[in-house]
């Protein structure tokens, strides 16, 4: 390589890997910001501001959700098994919400401590399987379990380092 | 090895190379495509939770991987261009950006339709789905610039440097939903960790991935052919090419 080529590589891979600190500054400046939603250990610790919009995601909590026969009201907890959070809504529910699915909850905090929800969005997991699959995993005893110690992990993580602090939404 | 990447910057041999190449790619790429979609979409089992609409994931992912893929290319054609002046790495940078915007665009609808009836809702401004959105912006831009200058060699300076800046934006696409909470899930599939789905779902997940793979070299071959024929039309050599006799060309020009 000659000296003139050398040093427009430098000067190209200098210039690039500065636009990536620049860019990788700005990221974690706004790390919060970024998350989508506050998960419930960080609306129980008082990081999300109340009766304004925000958005809230975790776990449907197992054997948590009750609706009214009489409407489309539906409460449900969110957990992320480390924390709770108390969900009112009312509407229609995305095909996959169910107990043990992941949920995204768009809605106000209220001074009660619950959130009233206006939309709700399922989240899935990244495991695909067949249904037989499912069921023969289930007969042997699969269950949230698995997503529970992951969280537990999470959560002792958490606490190790400290919830990032929400700064304005 | 160095007059092998020596012989591979001239257009010239370029032209004679890819056109032996080029078949192969075309046949293994409408090989892989067509096996992968009939057994992805017929019978692949469908998901316990998603039923068949989780058969999108034959098309997304793939569109996904590309979209990716072609940019570092493209990134990598640049910084090739800029450092060592070789024309046919700008020409290849030049044709791969319409394709790479192509598949940025299919990853995004796909994913948007998939969303619809999985999550709840068709587009939300997570950090996954933003920075693939970002993605189709800076090939747009990429392609832009390329229009917008008159002189040639100020457009293929500008596209790479965009490119090669705008390649920062990769690793953030591929770990945000490792960094921050987002709506889309991590990843399923993974060059390094095992899959977390079952091999009858997988395999033709690995072949529609590897057919677009070979789509992407084959019409990039292709393109390279058509944009070098186009940028060397007054070369002795493409002359001779088009009108299949010996072409006399003046002392200066013939260099």
């Amino acid at each position: 390589m000659t000296p003139k080529r050398k040093q427009k590589l430098f000067i190209i891979l200098g210039l690039v890997s500065l636009a990536a600190i620049a860019v990788g500054l700005t990221l974690y400046a706004l790390r919060a910001n970024i998350n989508l939603f506050f998960s419930p250990v960080q609306i129980a610790q008082g990081d999300a501001p109340m009766e304004r919009q925000i958005r809230a995601g975790g776990m449907v909590k197992e054997g948590s959700v009750s609706r009214d026969p009489e409407s489309l009201d539906v409460e449900f907890v969110v957990t992320d098994y480390v924390d709770d959070l108390e969900v009112y809504y009312s509407g229609i529910l995305p095909d996959l919400f169910r107990e043990g699915q992941g949920v995204v909850v768009i809605g106000e905090l209220q001074a009660d401590g619950r959130l009233y929800a206006d939309k709700v969005l399922a989240r899935h997991d990244e495991n695909y399987m067949p249904p037989e699959v499912a069921q023969a995993l289930e007969e042997a005893g699969y269950s949230p379990a698995d997503y529970q110690a992951k969280a537990a992990e999470v959560g002792k993580r958490l606490d190790e380092e400290g919830v990032p602090q929400a700064s304005e939404y | 090895m160095w007059a092998f990447i020596h012989k591979l910057g001239s257009p010239k041999w370029f032209y004679g190379i890819s056109a032996k190449l080029q078949p192969w790619f075309w046949a293994a790429a409408a090989l892989l495509i067509v096996t992968g979609s009939l057994w992805g979409l017929a019978f692949a089992p469908a998901d316990y939770q998603q039923g068949n609409s989780f058969r999108i994931i034959y098309v997304h992912v793939p569109a996904a991987f590309l979209a990716q893929s072609i940019f570092i290319a493209m990134a990598v054609s640049g910084l090739v261009f800029m450092v060592w002046k070789i024309k046919v790495a700008d020409m290849a940078a030049a044709v791969m950006a319409p394709l790479g915007a192509a598949m940025t665009f299919v990853a995004l609808f796909s994913g948007a339709v998939w969303g619809v009836p999985t999550w709840g809702t068709w587009w939300m401004w997570d950090a996954r789905l933003t920075s693939m959105l970002i993605l189709l912006f800076l090939y747009l831009g990429v392609i832009a610039l390329r229009g917008a200058f008159t002189s040639r060699d100020s457009a293929s300076r500008a596209a790479s440097v965009l490119a090669m800046v705008g390649v920062i934006n990769i690793p953030i696409i591929k770990y945000s939903v490792d960094w921050w909470y987002t709506l889309h899930q991590p990843a399923s599939f993974t060059l390094t960790s095992r899959p977390a789905m079952p091999t009858e779902m997988w395999l033709p997940l690995v072949i529609m991935v590897l057919g677009f793979y070979c789509f992407f070299i084959a019409l990039t071959l292709m393109r390279t052919r058509s944009e070098i024929l186009r940028r060397e039309a007054n070369k002795r050599w493409v002359q001779e090419l088009v009108t299949g006799q010996v072409v006399k060309v003046p002392a200066e020009e013939a260099r």
